[in-house]
Protein backbone atom coordinates (compact mmCIF):
# COMPACT_ATOMS: atom_id res chain seq x y z
CA UNK A 1 0.00 0.00 0.00
CA UNK A 2 1.48 3.32 -1.17
CA UNK A 3 1.54 5.80 2.09
CA UNK A 4 2.74 8.44 -0.45
CA UNK A 5 1.73 9.34 -3.74
CA UNK A 6 2.76 11.89 -6.44
CA UNK A 7 1.81 12.61 -9.28
CA UNK A 8 3.18 15.12 -11.60
CA UNK A 9 4.42 17.18 -9.46
CA UNK A 10 5.77 20.94 -10.34
CA UNK A 11 6.80 23.78 -7.93
CA UNK A 12 7.70 27.15 -9.26
CA UNK A 13 9.56 29.77 -7.09
CA UNK A 14 8.68 32.48 -9.65
CA UNK A 15 10.53 31.91 -12.89
CA UNK A 16 12.29 29.11 -10.97
CA UNK A 17 11.42 25.50 -11.92
CA UNK A 18 12.30 23.77 -8.14
CA UNK A 19 10.24 20.48 -9.03
CA UNK A 20 9.46 19.76 -12.11
CA UNK A 21 7.06 16.92 -13.06
CA UNK A 22 8.08 14.37 -10.85
CA UNK A 23 6.41 10.98 -10.12
CA UNK A 24 6.99 8.65 -7.07
CA UNK A 25 4.80 6.25 -4.64
CA UNK A 26 6.68 5.31 -1.24
CA UNK A 27 5.51 2.17 0.36
CA UNK A 28 4.36 1.59 3.71
CA UNK A 29 7.19 0.82 5.72
CA UNK A 30 10.09 1.47 3.56
CA UNK A 31 12.92 3.61 3.70
CA UNK A 32 12.85 6.05 1.33
CA UNK A 33 15.96 7.88 0.26
CA UNK A 34 16.21 11.35 -1.57
CA UNK A 35 19.72 11.76 -3.24
CA UNK A 36 20.94 15.10 -5.36
CA UNK A 37 23.01 18.24 -5.21
CA UNK A 38 21.91 21.54 -3.82
CA UNK A 39 19.35 23.02 -5.22
CA UNK A 40 17.96 19.94 -7.17
CA UNK A 41 14.64 20.39 -5.33
CA UNK A 42 15.12 17.27 -2.75
CA UNK A 43 13.92 19.70 0.27
CA UNK A 44 11.24 21.01 -1.86
CA UNK A 45 9.43 18.19 -2.16
CA UNK A 46 9.77 17.17 1.34
CA UNK A 47 8.38 20.62 2.38
CA UNK A 48 5.62 19.70 -0.15
CA UNK A 49 4.95 16.12 1.50
CA UNK A 50 4.94 18.05 5.18
CA UNK A 51 2.22 20.15 3.61
CA UNK A 52 4.87 23.09 4.47
CA UNK A 53 4.57 24.30 0.79
CA UNK A 54 1.94 24.25 -2.01
CA UNK A 55 2.63 23.05 -5.09
CA UNK A 56 2.06 24.68 -8.09
CA UNK A 57 0.97 21.69 -10.04
CA UNK A 58 0.02 17.85 -9.77
CA UNK A 59 -1.13 15.23 -7.21
CA UNK A 60 0.07 14.51 -3.66
CA UNK A 61 -1.41 12.32 -1.50
CA UNK A 62 -0.03 11.30 2.45
CA UNK A 63 -2.25 8.55 3.50
CA UNK A 64 -4.42 8.84 0.44
CA UNK A 65 -5.45 12.53 1.27
CA UNK A 66 -4.53 15.63 -0.42
CA UNK A 67 -1.70 17.87 1.60
CA UNK A 68 -3.66 20.54 -0.04
CA UNK A 69 -6.78 19.80 1.79
CA UNK A 70 -6.44 18.13 4.64
CA UNK A 71 -2.89 19.75 5.90
CA UNK A 72 -3.87 19.14 9.88
CA UNK A 73 -4.83 15.61 9.45
CA UNK A 74 -2.08 14.95 7.67
CA UNK A 75 0.44 16.44 10.07
CA UNK A 76 -0.94 14.91 12.82
CA UNK A 77 0.28 11.81 11.57
CA UNK A 78 3.87 12.28 10.31
CA UNK A 79 7.29 12.87 12.51
CA UNK A 80 9.81 15.23 11.11
CA UNK A 81 12.89 15.94 11.96
CA UNK A 82 14.71 19.36 10.58
CA UNK A 83 17.86 20.07 9.14
CA UNK A 84 18.50 23.06 11.19
CA UNK A 85 18.14 22.53 15.37
CA UNK A 86 15.05 24.41 16.41
CA UNK A 87 14.50 23.24 19.60
CA UNK A 88 13.05 25.65 22.15
CA UNK A 89 16.44 27.34 23.56
CA UNK A 90 14.40 28.09 27.22
CA UNK A 91 13.26 25.39 27.94
CA UNK A 92 14.47 21.90 28.84
CA UNK A 93 14.77 19.06 27.57
CA UNK A 94 11.55 17.19 29.04
CA UNK A 95 9.80 20.66 28.76
CA UNK A 96 10.86 21.06 25.09
CA UNK A 97 8.94 17.35 24.50
CA UNK A 98 5.53 18.07 26.43
CA UNK A 99 5.62 21.43 24.86
CA UNK A 100 5.70 19.84 21.50
CA UNK A 101 3.14 17.20 22.53
CA UNK A 102 0.89 19.67 23.39
CA UNK A 103 0.63 20.45 19.49
CA UNK A 104 -0.76 17.00 18.95
CA UNK A 105 -3.35 17.16 21.77
CA UNK A 106 -1.45 15.05 23.89
CA UNK A 107 -2.24 15.60 27.28
CA UNK A 108 0.20 16.21 29.87
CA UNK A 109 -0.61 12.38 31.71
CA UNK A 110 0.27 11.31 28.71
CA UNK A 111 3.29 13.01 27.13
CA UNK A 112 5.53 12.81 30.52
CA UNK A 113 5.85 8.79 30.41
CA UNK A 114 6.11 8.61 26.15
CA UNK A 115 8.91 11.70 26.77
CA UNK A 116 10.59 9.93 28.93
CA UNK A 117 10.18 6.52 27.26
CA UNK A 118 11.46 8.18 24.08
CA UNK A 119 14.55 9.70 26.24
CA UNK A 120 15.42 6.09 27.19
CA UNK A 121 15.59 4.92 23.49
CA UNK A 122 17.62 8.01 22.34
CA UNK A 123 19.96 7.70 25.09
CA UNK A 124 18.94 11.44 26.99
CA UNK A 125 17.81 9.95 29.91
CA UNK A 126 20.21 11.56 32.13
CA UNK A 127 19.69 14.78 30.16
CA UNK A 128 16.13 15.33 30.81
CA UNK A 129 16.13 18.12 32.96
CA UNK A 130 19.03 19.70 31.53
CA UNK A 131 18.84 23.06 29.21
CA UNK A 132 19.46 22.92 25.91
CA UNK A 133 22.41 24.92 25.48
CA UNK A 134 24.25 21.98 27.64
CA UNK A 135 23.38 19.35 25.17
CA UNK A 136 26.12 18.22 22.21
CA UNK A 137 25.25 18.45 18.42
CA UNK A 138 24.59 15.22 18.36
CA UNK A 139 22.55 15.11 22.00
CA UNK A 140 20.36 17.70 19.67
CA UNK A 141 19.89 15.28 17.01
CA UNK A 142 18.98 13.00 19.40
CA UNK A 143 16.54 14.74 20.84
CA UNK A 144 14.98 16.21 17.68
CA UNK A 145 14.31 12.68 16.63
CA UNK A 146 12.58 11.91 20.41
CA UNK A 147 9.86 14.87 19.76
CA UNK A 148 9.84 13.75 16.14
CA UNK A 149 8.62 10.37 17.94
CA UNK A 150 5.74 11.85 20.18
CA UNK A 151 2.93 11.43 17.96
CA UNK A 152 3.79 7.80 17.14
CA UNK A 153 4.39 8.99 13.56
CA UNK A 154 3.56 6.66 10.82
CA UNK A 155 5.66 8.49 8.38
CA UNK A 156 9.04 9.91 9.70
CA UNK A 157 10.47 12.58 7.48
CA UNK A 158 14.23 13.05 8.07
CA UNK A 159 15.93 16.11 6.37
CA UNK A 160 19.85 15.67 6.34
CA UNK A 161 19.45 13.36 9.91
CA UNK A 162 23.36 13.00 10.44
CA UNK A 163 24.88 15.71 8.75
CA UNK A 164 27.58 17.14 10.72
CA UNK A 165 27.69 14.64 13.18
CA UNK A 166 30.92 12.59 14.12
CA UNK A 167 30.71 8.50 13.33
CA UNK A 168 29.97 7.32 16.17
CA UNK A 169 26.82 9.48 16.85
CA UNK A 170 25.58 9.09 13.23
CA UNK A 171 25.85 5.24 13.85
CA UNK A 172 23.97 5.72 16.42
CA UNK A 173 21.62 7.74 14.66
CA UNK A 174 21.18 4.85 11.97
CA UNK A 175 21.01 1.99 14.50
CA UNK A 176 17.86 4.19 16.23
CA UNK A 177 16.27 4.21 12.53
CA UNK A 178 17.00 0.82 11.49
CA UNK A 179 14.70 0.10 15.11
CA UNK A 180 12.14 2.52 13.90
CA UNK A 181 12.11 0.45 10.42
CA UNK A 182 12.49 -3.27 11.29
CA UNK A 183 10.26 -3.08 14.94
CA UNK A 184 7.74 -0.51 14.75
CA UNK A 185 7.15 -0.85 10.93
CA UNK A 186 7.69 3.19 10.45
CA UNK A 187 8.14 4.68 7.17
CA UNK A 188 10.99 6.58 7.00
CA UNK A 189 12.07 9.20 4.31
CA UNK A 190 15.53 11.06 4.14
CA UNK A 191 17.61 13.21 1.85
CA UNK A 192 21.04 12.79 2.72
CA UNK A 193 24.56 13.38 0.90
CA UNK A 194 26.27 10.45 2.56
CA UNK A 195 25.62 7.52 0.35
CA UNK A 196 27.02 5.19 2.92
CA UNK A 197 23.90 6.09 4.69
CA UNK A 198 21.58 6.00 1.45
CA UNK A 199 23.19 1.94 1.15
CA UNK A 200 22.64 1.21 4.74
CA UNK A 201 19.44 3.26 5.50
CA UNK A 202 17.36 3.13 2.31
CA UNK A 203 15.47 0.63 0.58
CA UNK A 204 15.06 2.71 -2.68
CA UNK A 205 16.61 5.95 -3.89
CA UNK A 206 15.19 8.73 -6.59
CA UNK A 207 18.13 10.68 -7.37
CA UNK A 208 17.23 13.99 -8.07
CA UNK A 209 18.79 16.52 -10.26
CA UNK A 210 17.79 19.91 -11.73
CA UNK A 211 14.25 19.93 -10.06
CA UNK A 212 14.06 16.26 -11.79
CA UNK A 213 13.78 12.56 -10.36
CA UNK A 214 16.48 10.52 -12.58
CA UNK A 215 16.45 7.51 -11.46
CA UNK A 216 14.45 5.62 -8.87
CA UNK A 217 15.67 2.17 -7.55
CA UNK A 218 16.59 0.30 -4.31
CA UNK A 219 20.75 1.17 -4.62
CA UNK A 220 22.19 -2.53 -5.20
CA UNK A 221 19.69 -2.25 -8.26
CA UNK A 222 21.82 1.14 -9.51
CA UNK A 223 24.80 0.17 -9.00
CA UNK A 224 24.24 -3.27 -11.12
CA UNK A 225 22.84 -1.04 -13.70
CA UNK A 226 25.71 1.41 -14.12
CA UNK A 227 28.73 -0.23 -12.02
CA UNK A 228 30.66 1.30 -9.92
CA UNK A 229 29.79 2.00 -6.49
CA UNK A 230 26.57 4.29 -5.63
CA UNK A 231 28.47 7.31 -5.17
CA UNK A 232 29.90 7.00 -8.91
CA UNK A 233 26.42 6.46 -10.13
CA UNK A 234 25.45 9.62 -7.96
CA UNK A 235 27.83 11.48 -10.24
CA UNK A 236 27.14 10.00 -13.41
CA UNK A 237 23.25 10.42 -13.24
CA UNK A 238 23.71 13.95 -11.43
CA UNK A 239 25.95 15.00 -14.47
CA UNK A 240 29.16 15.84 -12.67
CA UNK A 241 30.38 12.08 -13.90
CA UNK A 242 34.21 11.60 -14.28
CA UNK A 243 33.96 11.73 -17.81
CA UNK A 244 33.07 15.47 -17.86
CA UNK B 1 -8.03 29.26 11.63
CA UNK B 2 -8.64 26.70 14.33
CA UNK B 3 -8.80 28.41 17.77
CA UNK B 4 -7.91 25.42 19.50
CA UNK B 5 -4.91 25.10 17.80
CA UNK B 6 -3.99 28.99 18.21
CA UNK B 7 -4.23 28.49 21.88
CA UNK B 8 -1.54 25.88 22.08
CA UNK B 9 0.39 28.25 20.38
CA UNK B 10 -0.32 30.65 22.86
CA UNK B 11 -0.01 27.71 25.58
CA UNK B 12 3.62 27.46 24.40
CA UNK B 13 4.28 31.34 24.79
CA UNK B 14 2.48 31.17 28.50
CA UNK B 15 5.03 28.20 29.64
CA UNK B 16 7.95 30.05 28.03
CA UNK B 17 7.48 33.10 29.90
CA UNK B 18 6.41 31.84 33.33
CA UNK B 19 9.95 30.54 33.25
CA UNK B 20 11.43 33.50 32.54
CA UNK B 21 9.32 36.21 34.21
CA UNK B 22 10.88 36.79 37.11
CA UNK B 23 13.88 38.61 34.99
CA UNK B 24 11.80 40.12 33.02
CA UNK B 25 8.64 41.21 34.47
CA UNK B 26 9.92 43.81 37.69
CA UNK B 27 11.83 45.72 34.91
CA UNK B 28 8.38 46.17 32.90
CA UNK B 29 7.41 48.76 36.04
CA UNK B 30 10.66 50.36 35.82
CA UNK B 31 9.87 52.88 33.24
CA UNK B 32 6.04 53.77 33.81
CA UNK B 33 7.49 54.12 37.56
CA UNK B 34 10.02 56.63 36.15
CA UNK B 35 7.20 58.34 33.97
CA UNK B 36 5.03 58.71 36.90
CA UNK B 37 7.89 60.16 39.12
CA UNK B 38 9.35 62.41 36.60
CA UNK B 39 6.56 63.90 35.14
CA UNK B 40 3.42 63.25 37.70
CA UNK B 41 6.32 64.71 40.82
CA UNK B 42 8.62 66.72 38.87
CA UNK B 43 6.04 68.31 36.63
CA UNK B 44 3.11 68.36 38.77
CA UNK B 45 4.93 70.41 41.46
CA UNK B 46 4.73 73.63 38.66
CA UNK B 47 1.80 72.43 36.50
CA UNK B 48 -1.52 72.39 38.86
CA UNK B 49 -3.85 70.78 37.05
CA UNK B 50 -5.03 69.78 33.64
CA UNK B 51 -8.53 69.38 32.90
CA UNK B 52 -9.49 69.50 36.57
CA UNK B 53 -7.32 66.72 37.42
CA UNK B 54 -4.05 66.87 39.40
CA UNK B 55 -1.35 66.51 36.96
CA UNK B 56 0.30 63.10 38.34
CA UNK B 57 -3.93 61.39 37.74
CA UNK B 58 -4.22 63.22 34.74
CA UNK B 59 -1.08 61.13 32.93
CA UNK B 60 -1.34 57.91 35.07
CA UNK B 61 -4.08 56.29 32.92
CA UNK B 62 -1.95 57.05 29.67
CA UNK B 63 1.34 55.61 31.47
CA UNK B 64 -0.55 52.73 32.19
CA UNK B 65 -2.07 52.55 28.50
CA UNK B 66 1.25 53.08 26.98
CA UNK B 67 2.85 50.45 28.83
CA UNK B 68 0.42 47.72 28.58
CA UNK B 69 0.43 48.32 24.51
CA UNK B 70 4.55 48.48 24.67
CA UNK B 71 4.21 44.69 25.89
CA UNK B 72 2.80 43.52 22.93
CA UNK B 73 4.90 45.68 20.62
CA UNK B 74 8.08 43.80 21.98
CA UNK B 75 6.80 40.65 21.92
CA UNK B 76 5.43 41.00 18.40
CA UNK B 77 8.23 42.79 16.74
CA UNK B 78 11.49 41.14 18.65
CA UNK B 79 9.78 38.33 19.78
CA UNK B 80 8.09 36.94 17.05
CA UNK B 81 10.94 37.80 14.33
CA UNK B 82 13.32 35.90 16.59
CA UNK B 83 11.21 32.84 16.94
CA UNK B 84 10.49 33.09 13.22
CA UNK B 85 13.92 33.65 11.62
CA UNK B 86 17.15 32.65 14.75
CA UNK B 87 15.19 30.04 16.84
CA UNK B 88 13.52 28.84 14.11
CA UNK B 89 10.14 28.40 16.37
CA UNK B 90 7.54 28.76 13.86
CA UNK B 91 9.81 25.61 11.61
CA UNK B 92 9.60 23.57 14.46
CA UNK B 93 5.76 24.34 15.24
CA UNK B 94 4.56 23.96 11.73
CA UNK B 95 5.33 20.43 11.10
CA UNK B 96 2.58 19.81 13.80
CA UNK B 97 -1.31 19.84 13.06
CA UNK B 98 -0.62 24.03 13.52
CA UNK B 99 -1.25 25.49 10.69
CA UNK B 100 0.38 29.13 10.10
CA UNK B 101 -2.97 31.12 10.36
CA UNK B 102 -3.54 29.27 13.95
CA UNK B 103 0.41 30.80 14.40
CA UNK B 104 -0.53 34.03 14.10
CA UNK B 105 -3.64 34.06 16.11
CA UNK B 106 -1.92 32.56 19.04
CA UNK B 107 1.43 35.39 18.09
CA UNK B 108 -1.49 38.10 18.29
CA UNK B 109 -3.33 36.65 21.55
CA UNK B 110 0.12 36.26 23.39
CA UNK B 111 0.77 39.85 22.34
CA UNK B 112 -2.88 41.05 23.63
CA UNK B 113 -2.23 38.68 26.64
CA UNK B 114 1.21 40.56 28.12
CA UNK B 115 -0.67 43.99 27.22
CA UNK B 116 -3.61 42.76 29.67
CA UNK B 117 -0.73 41.34 32.41
CA UNK B 118 1.37 44.10 32.47
CA UNK B 119 -1.57 47.05 32.28
CA UNK B 120 -3.41 45.63 35.16
CA UNK B 121 -0.72 45.11 36.96
CA UNK B 122 -0.20 49.08 36.61
CA UNK B 123 -3.71 49.51 36.67
CA UNK B 124 -3.34 48.19 40.75
CA UNK B 125 -0.51 50.25 41.57
CA UNK B 126 -2.11 53.26 40.08
CA UNK B 127 -5.21 52.79 42.09
CA UNK B 128 -3.33 51.79 45.74
CA UNK B 129 -1.29 54.98 45.25
CA UNK B 130 -5.04 56.91 45.13
CA UNK B 131 -4.40 57.96 41.20
CA UNK B 132 -7.73 56.54 39.71
CA UNK B 133 -10.81 58.34 41.07
CA UNK B 134 -13.27 55.78 40.11
CA UNK B 135 -13.89 51.97 40.31
CA UNK B 136 -14.72 51.71 37.18
CA UNK B 137 -10.94 52.04 35.96
CA UNK B 138 -11.08 48.32 36.41
CA UNK B 139 -13.22 48.17 32.79
CA UNK B 140 -9.84 48.96 31.11
CA UNK B 141 -8.83 45.29 31.26
CA UNK B 142 -10.73 44.59 27.96
CA UNK B 143 -9.94 47.74 26.61
CA UNK B 144 -5.84 46.75 27.21
CA UNK B 145 -6.49 43.45 26.06
CA UNK B 146 -7.74 44.93 22.33
CA UNK B 147 -5.62 47.47 22.59
CA UNK B 148 -2.89 45.29 23.18
CA UNK B 149 -4.53 43.15 20.21
CA UNK B 150 -4.47 46.41 17.91
CA UNK B 151 -0.84 46.87 18.03
CA UNK B 152 0.22 42.98 18.00
CA UNK B 153 -1.38 43.35 14.81
CA UNK B 154 0.27 46.01 13.75
CA UNK B 155 3.68 44.74 15.32
CA UNK B 156 3.39 41.11 13.14
CA UNK B 157 2.91 42.97 9.50
CA UNK B 158 5.85 44.78 10.53
CA UNK B 159 7.44 41.44 11.32
CA UNK B 160 5.94 39.96 7.94
CA UNK B 161 7.48 42.85 5.96
CA UNK B 162 11.12 43.55 7.58
CA UNK B 163 14.22 42.73 5.94
CA UNK B 164 16.15 42.18 9.09
CA UNK B 165 15.83 42.81 12.88
CA UNK B 166 17.50 46.17 12.68
CA UNK B 167 14.32 47.51 10.08
CA UNK B 168 12.33 47.26 13.83
CA UNK B 169 14.03 50.88 14.42
CA UNK B 170 11.79 52.40 11.67
CA UNK B 171 9.00 51.17 13.21
CA UNK B 172 9.67 52.87 16.73
CA UNK B 173 11.83 55.62 15.54
CA UNK B 174 9.16 57.13 13.15
CA UNK B 175 5.98 55.46 13.95
CA UNK B 176 5.59 54.74 18.09
CA UNK B 177 7.94 57.08 19.64
CA UNK B 178 6.00 60.37 18.27
CA UNK B 179 2.87 58.64 18.64
CA UNK B 180 3.69 58.08 22.40
CA UNK B 181 4.50 61.63 22.78
CA UNK B 182 1.41 62.89 20.88
CA UNK B 183 -1.18 60.61 22.15
CA UNK B 184 -2.38 62.93 24.88
CA UNK B 185 -0.79 61.35 27.53
CA UNK B 186 1.20 64.26 28.99
CA UNK B 187 -0.62 67.41 27.47
CA UNK B 188 -3.86 67.95 26.07
CA UNK B 189 -3.71 68.02 21.84
CA UNK B 190 -5.77 71.60 22.02
CA UNK B 191 -2.85 73.49 22.24
CA UNK B 192 -1.46 72.63 18.54
CA UNK B 193 -3.32 73.37 15.68
CA UNK B 194 -5.78 71.12 14.65
CA UNK B 195 -3.84 69.37 12.08
CA UNK B 196 -2.30 67.70 15.39
CA UNK B 197 -5.09 66.00 16.97
CA UNK B 198 -6.16 64.97 13.70
CA UNK B 199 -3.24 62.82 12.89
CA UNK B 200 -3.44 61.18 16.24
CA UNK B 201 -6.81 60.48 15.28
CA UNK B 202 -5.56 58.04 12.88
CA UNK B 203 -3.51 56.76 15.97
CA UNK B 204 -4.20 53.80 18.12
CA UNK B 205 -2.51 54.89 21.74
CA UNK B 206 -4.42 58.07 21.09
CA UNK B 207 -8.04 56.45 21.81
CA UNK B 208 -6.91 54.38 24.38
CA UNK B 209 -5.21 57.31 26.60
CA UNK B 210 -8.66 58.84 26.15
CA UNK B 211 -10.79 55.53 27.38
CA UNK B 212 -7.85 55.08 30.33
CA UNK B 213 -8.80 58.54 31.34
CA UNK B 214 -12.29 58.70 31.15
CA UNK B 215 -12.71 55.10 33.19
CA UNK B 216 -10.18 56.67 35.63
CA UNK B 217 -12.56 59.71 36.37
CA UNK B 218 -15.94 57.43 36.18
CA UNK B 219 -16.85 58.83 32.65
CA UNK B 220 -17.21 56.17 30.50
CA UNK B 221 -19.11 57.31 27.98
CA UNK B 222 -17.19 60.14 27.24
CA UNK B 223 -15.14 57.43 25.22
CA UNK B 224 -17.76 56.08 22.98
CA UNK B 225 -16.08 57.15 19.86
CA UNK B 226 -12.55 56.08 20.91
CA UNK B 227 -13.75 52.60 21.95
CA UNK B 228 -16.09 52.28 18.73
CA UNK B 229 -12.51 53.24 17.16
CA UNK B 230 -10.52 50.31 18.59
CA UNK B 231 -12.94 47.83 17.77
CA UNK B 232 -13.46 48.89 14.28
CA UNK B 233 -9.51 49.52 13.51
CA UNK B 234 -8.85 45.69 15.10
CA UNK B 235 -11.25 44.84 12.88
CA UNK B 236 -10.15 46.23 9.80
CA UNK B 237 -6.34 45.19 10.74
CA UNK B 238 -7.06 41.60 11.21
CA UNK B 239 -6.58 40.13 7.72
CA UNK B 240 -3.17 41.78 7.14
CA UNK B 241 -1.22 39.62 9.52
CA UNK B 242 -2.51 36.45 7.67
CA UNK B 243 -1.82 37.86 4.39
CA UNK B 244 1.84 39.25 4.88
CA UNK B 245 2.94 36.33 7.31
CA UNK B 246 1.56 33.83 4.41
CA UNK B 247 3.64 35.98 1.99
CA UNK B 248 6.46 36.08 3.65
CA UNK B 249 6.99 32.24 4.43
CA UNK B 250 4.82 29.97 2.65
CA UNK B 251 6.10 30.91 -1.10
Amino acid sequence: MNIISVRGLTKLYGELRAVDRVDFDIKRGECFGFLGPNGAGKTTVMSIICCLLPPTDGDVRVFGMDVKEKPSEIKARIGVMPQDENLDPDLSVIENLIVYARYFDIPKRLSVPRADELLEFVGLTEKRNSPIKSLSGGMKRRLLLARALLNNPELLILDEPTTGLDPSSRHHVWDMLNHLKTKEGTTLVLTTHYMEEAEKLCDRVAIMSLGRVVAIDPPEALIQRYGGNLEEVYLRLTGRGLEH
Amino acid sequence: MNIKRAFRVWQRHLTVYTKLYKSSFVINFVEPALYLLAFGLGLGAFVKEIKGMPYIEFIAPGIMASSAVFASVYECTYGTYVRMTYQKTFDAILVTPVNLNDLIMGELLWGATKSLLYGTSIMIVITIFGLAKSPLIVLSVPILFLGGFIFAELSVICSALVPGIDSFNYFYTLFLTPMFFFSGIFFPLDAFPKIVEKIAFFTPLYHLVNITRALARGMPLSSGIDILWIFVVAGILLPYPFRLMKKRIIR
